[in-house]
């Protein structure tokens, strides 16, 4: 008997201690030591564990004995990992916990550049900004329009940033140059964009001090990048009062491919019955054209994608003729035709390396028959891009590229002079060429710096240059950083100089940029300094280039603002832009404010959806002040200034759904109030007379009606207000 | 195939081991409980947690992970902003290893779609088409995987009743969702104890909702 209670107790005492508890207790913690509440602690592959208590403190008991693992884990937090030997002795352990990679949380290189992207959680703009943005009536570069660095020169499309002329800005289709992103037009008429903003995912807008990856721009990059598969298949029809619309796009059953294609017709006859037009039509333009894409996804991580457009054009108007006195006028005729197409394949090649290849081929031709001359001038463009870029570490990329570009230029015209009949023609062919490197280097989450460069050679200008770049952002709190950028830019002259027999050689803008930045969910807040330098402008006067000893500067603030809060159901952004900018350009006799600046540029826009009447609205107020014009009477070059620029515009739309077709039914108008609107002068040759360049008609009304079949959008623009 | 049926026994096996496993029950059960009563964001994490360490001790169960996916969707409800995104990012981990234990159910799918769907208030604007169309597809799928579940007929309802008539939404619709997952709620048996059964008292809410007009 009483063997066996000893044998019992032994036994008991044996199973005590193999079973023995183990206490294990401490506090969760980050690395500012603030206590993390919520984080679990647990043993690997057991029960045994618990959550973190409102101060970071645990404490609980482990029945395993032996190596164990405990796992420390919290959302937002990277999981740590420890072994211990339990043996019944209490274990006091206090993991410290460091935060995980969060896109959010980590410095982005944010000086010069605004981005509008669905797949960034944290960007200034969404795509769906551009379409609803009034006053910008669906072009990409009249909604880019509204934010700060851009000028508002009302008498053309091209998008003129900080100083900069409109040739100083390029447009790039997924990496590819585009060269001629709007529709020709005649001089003094602003036209719009080629290109729907539908199709694309993501824009970049930068105003400077621009990666290594572009070239060839001496003041901006727009850089747009297609859209990737659709969700759904789909057809669009679109009815409006200057034209019609058909569109298609299929996804194929496994959701790999997808085709699609467009068709548009723009004839503003019955638009110019209605309302009237100052310069006199003689053939009112009319726009016909289409496009095509093929995408196709290669694998997990690859994809083909396909692009191609075409569009052809014809329009005529005639102009008072400034210099005569019985009121004869100009003809001016032109009819274009345009060809842009690009293809390219992106694939990730194992786990580090990326590799982005595009070819593209475009061509662009302008047949302007005017009153004693015809001139033909075409443009094409071949070219092919490679990068390969690879990850380092979590967060650091180096990219490696080479571009490749052939352009012919040809120039054509006839003409007869008294009894004399002439012809001239004049071909250009350059062979550019250009490479990159450049690192973004992640010295922490908070800090980035990025170093590059960029050669280029081009066989027309006979020299290789290499352009520097470099940034550095820091993170200074939660939501805010600041940036700084230094970037050198070569540019060939712009189209026209390029013909003449003594060639100007590049131009050159040296960037330097200082940039704060505050970004949440509902607000930005972004301020930012510039100073550009320009060196080797071209010099010329009607007859011939004077070389390039041309020199300028542009320097000054940008400010924007963006609330989607305070005002409920209400989204609105401010920007203004302050510019101080001279320039010894062509034929200026000195160094002045050229005619495409104004000192002070502000804009306002303003969204808000009625959810109830599902109607969209909005208006953007758009002040610029005056802009210098040349006045040959007035001994100080460049001295005048028009009057100030005033713009309201508004836009609303109305949203049904009807079964599977999703219909808007879209209306907008340009300057509402009606003010005056003077981009500059044209003076006679003797200075006598002036003429006012003015926008063909005070307002340009649009009412269109979008259907859309198979694809629900109703989801993107309802609930605006949430 | 042998393979096959060896890998089935054995999974056949666990099941039947786990059927047996009192602690896992009673584990699951009780935190199971608690969740039904709450929708307080602490609370959540906590049950996450828990179900987190059933889930790293148990690796051939997939209810664990499930409901501490369901945990994560749930807290998306109790915040704003990009935090939602974090919370999902979260809750599909947890959904990608209970698809992995247990491939084409239903209920994972269901989940699936909700966290889609949760992504959308983020930026309503913006996301609605990519994700609305996404939950939709998945919905769906759930369905066709179990045709008596009446969790995605919920889901449907709730997404018929975020949309104003004007965009193909609207109480209307919301109601004859909601009215077919009430249906199938009072015929709904859960396959365990602790197998999925949330669901209903929220049906029965949204459909008084669309009733009073």
């Amino acid at each position: 008997m009483k063997k066996t209670i000893t044998l019992s107790l032994f036994i008991l005492l044996c199973v005590q201690s193999f079973y023995s508890q183990t206490k294990i207790s401490g506090k969760v913690s980050d690395q500012k030591k603030q206590p993390l509440p919520g984080a679990n602690v647990f043993i690997k592959d057991s029960y045994d564990g618990m959550s973190s208590g409102a101060d970071g403190t645990f404490s609980f008991t482990a029945n395993d004995t032996g190596e164990v693992t405990i796992v420390t884990s919290f959302i937002g937090f990277e999981t740590v990992e420890k072994k211990f030997k339990l043996n019944g002795k209490e274990i006091i352990y206090n993991p410290v916990l460091k935060e995980a990679f969060n896109e959010l949380k980590v410095v982005t290189i944010s000086a010069g550049t605004i981005e509008a992207s669905d797949e960034k959680r944290l960007t200034v703009l969404k795509p769906l900004d551009i379409v609803t943005t009034a006053g910008g009536q669906g072009d990409i570069v009249g909604a880019l329009k509204t934010l700060p660095g851009a000028q508002q020169v009302g008498e053309s499309a091209e998008l003129f940033v900080r100083g900069g002329t409109g040739s100083e800005t390029k447009t790039l289709i997924d990496g590819m140059v585009v060269n001629n992103p709007f529709y020709s037009t005649s001089p003094d008429i602003a036209s719009r964009g080629r290109f729907s903003p539908f199709i694309f995912k993501g824009t970049v807008f930068s105003t400077g001090g621009y990666s290594a990856q572009y070239g060839q721009a001496m003041s901006s990059v727009i850089a747009l990048e297609t859209n990737d598969l659709p969700d759904k298949s789909s057809a669009t029809v679109a009815l409006s009062s200057v034209g019609i619309g058909v569109g298609l796009n299929h996804l194929s059953k496994d959701k790999k491919s997808s085709i699609g294609f467009d068709l548009n017709y723009t004839n503003l006859t019955p638009y110019f019955s209605l309302v009237k037009q100052v310069p006199d039509y003689t053939v009112k333009p009319v726009f016909s054209g289409g496009s095509f894409n093929f995408r196709k996804k290669t694998s997990e991580t690859g994809i083909i994608k396909f692009y191609g457009y075409y569009n052809t054009s014809n329009l005529g108007l005639r102009t008072l003729d400034i210099d005569s006195t019985n009121g004869f006028k100009n003809l001016f005729e032109l009819n274009n035709y345009n060809i842009y197409t690009n293809i390219t394949y992106k694939e990730r090649l194992g786990e580090k390396w990326l590799l982005n290849i595009g070819a593209s081929y475009s061509t662009n031709v302008d047949k302007m028959n005017m009153t004693f001359d015809t001139i033909r001038s075409q443009s094409d463009l071949t070219q092919g891009r490679a990068v390969i870029s690879r990850g380092i570490g979590k967060l650091s990329i180096i990219r490696l590229g080479a571009e490749y570009q052939y352009s012919f230029d040809g120039y054509n015209i006839k003409g007869v002079s008294g009894n004399y009949h002439f012809s001239s023609n004049t071909n250009m062919y350059d062979n550019y060429s250009a490479e990159f490197l450049e690192a973004d280097i992640y010295m922490t989450t908070k800090l980035v710096l990025r170093v590059g460069g960029r050669g280029e050679y081009s066989t027309l200008m006979n020299k290789y240059v290499v352009a520097p770049r470099s940034s550095v952002a820091y993170k200074i709190g939660e939501k805010s950083q600041v940036s700084i950028a230094y970037g050198q830019f070569y540019q060939k002259p712009e189209r026209y100089y390029l013909f003449s027999p003594q060639l100007p050689g590049y131009n050159k803008a040296t960037h330097y940029i200082a940039n704060i930045q505050r970004t949440d969910d509902l607000h930005t807040l972004r301020l930012e300094l510039y100073y550009k330098q320009y060196d080797n402008l071209t010099l010329a006067n009607a007859d011939s280039t004077k070389g390039n000893s041309g020199y300028g500067y542009a320097q000054g603030v940008d400010v924007f603002w963006r609330d989607k809060k305070t005002i409920k159901g209400v989204d609105y952004w401010i920007s203004y832009t302050y510019l101080d900018t001279k320039r010894l350009y062509l034929n200026y006799p000195k160094e002045v404010m050229p005619p495409f600046a104004a000192t002070n540029t502000a804009t306002l826009v303003f969204k808000k959806f009625f959810d109830k009447l599902n109607i969209s609205t909005g208006f953007t107020y758009t002040y610029a002040s005056g802009r210098p014009y040349y006045n040959p009477n007035n001994p100080d070059f460049m001295g005048d200034r028009t009057i100030d620029y005033n713009i309201l515009g508004v836009n609303a739309a109305y949203l049904r759904q009807v079964g599977k077709c999703f219909g808007v039914l879209a209306f907008s108008v340009t300057n509402v109030i009606g003010n005056d609107q003077i981009y500059g002068y044209h003076y006679s040759y003797d200075g006598l007379r002036s003429q006012a360049i003015i926008p063909p008609a005070k307002r340009f009304f649009f009412i269109g009606l979008f259907l859309s079949f198979g694809v629900d959008r109703s989801k993107e623009i309802i609930d605006s207000n949430n | 195939m042998r393979k096959t049926i060896i890998i089935a026994a054995l999974l056949g096996i666990t099941n039947i081991i786990n059927a047996q496993n009192p602690k896992y029950i009673a584990a699951m059960e009780r935190n199971v409980a608690t969740l039904d009563t709450t929708r307080d964001g602490a609370i959540l994490q906590n049950l996450a947690n828990t179900f987190e360490r059933i889930g790293s001790a148990e690796k051939t169960e997939w209810l664990p992970q499930y409901y501490a996916a369901y945990c994560y969707i749930n807290m998306t409800y109790t915040t704003k902003g990009s935090t939602i995104d974090t919370y999902c990012d979260k809750a599909e981990t947890f959904l990608k290893k209970a698809d992995s234990i247990n491939p084409n159910n239903s209920e994972i799918y269901t989940l699936k779609a909700q966290a889609s769907s949760a992504r959308i208030s983020v930026s309503p604007m913006t996301r609605g088409q990519k994700y609305g169309t996404m939950a939709a597809e998945i919905r769906e799928q759930a369905k066709k995987f179990d045709p008596a579940n009446p969790r995605p007929y919920y889901l449907e309802g709730t997404g018929y009743f975020y949309t104003p008539p004007m965009f193909g939404g609207g109480k209307d619709k919301a109601k004859a969702s909601f009215e077919k997952a009430l249906t199938m709620f009072e015929t709904f048996k859960p396959a365990s104890s602790i197998a999925p059964r949330w669901g209903k008292n929220s049906t029965e809410y949204f459909l008084k909702q669309c009733e009073s007009k």
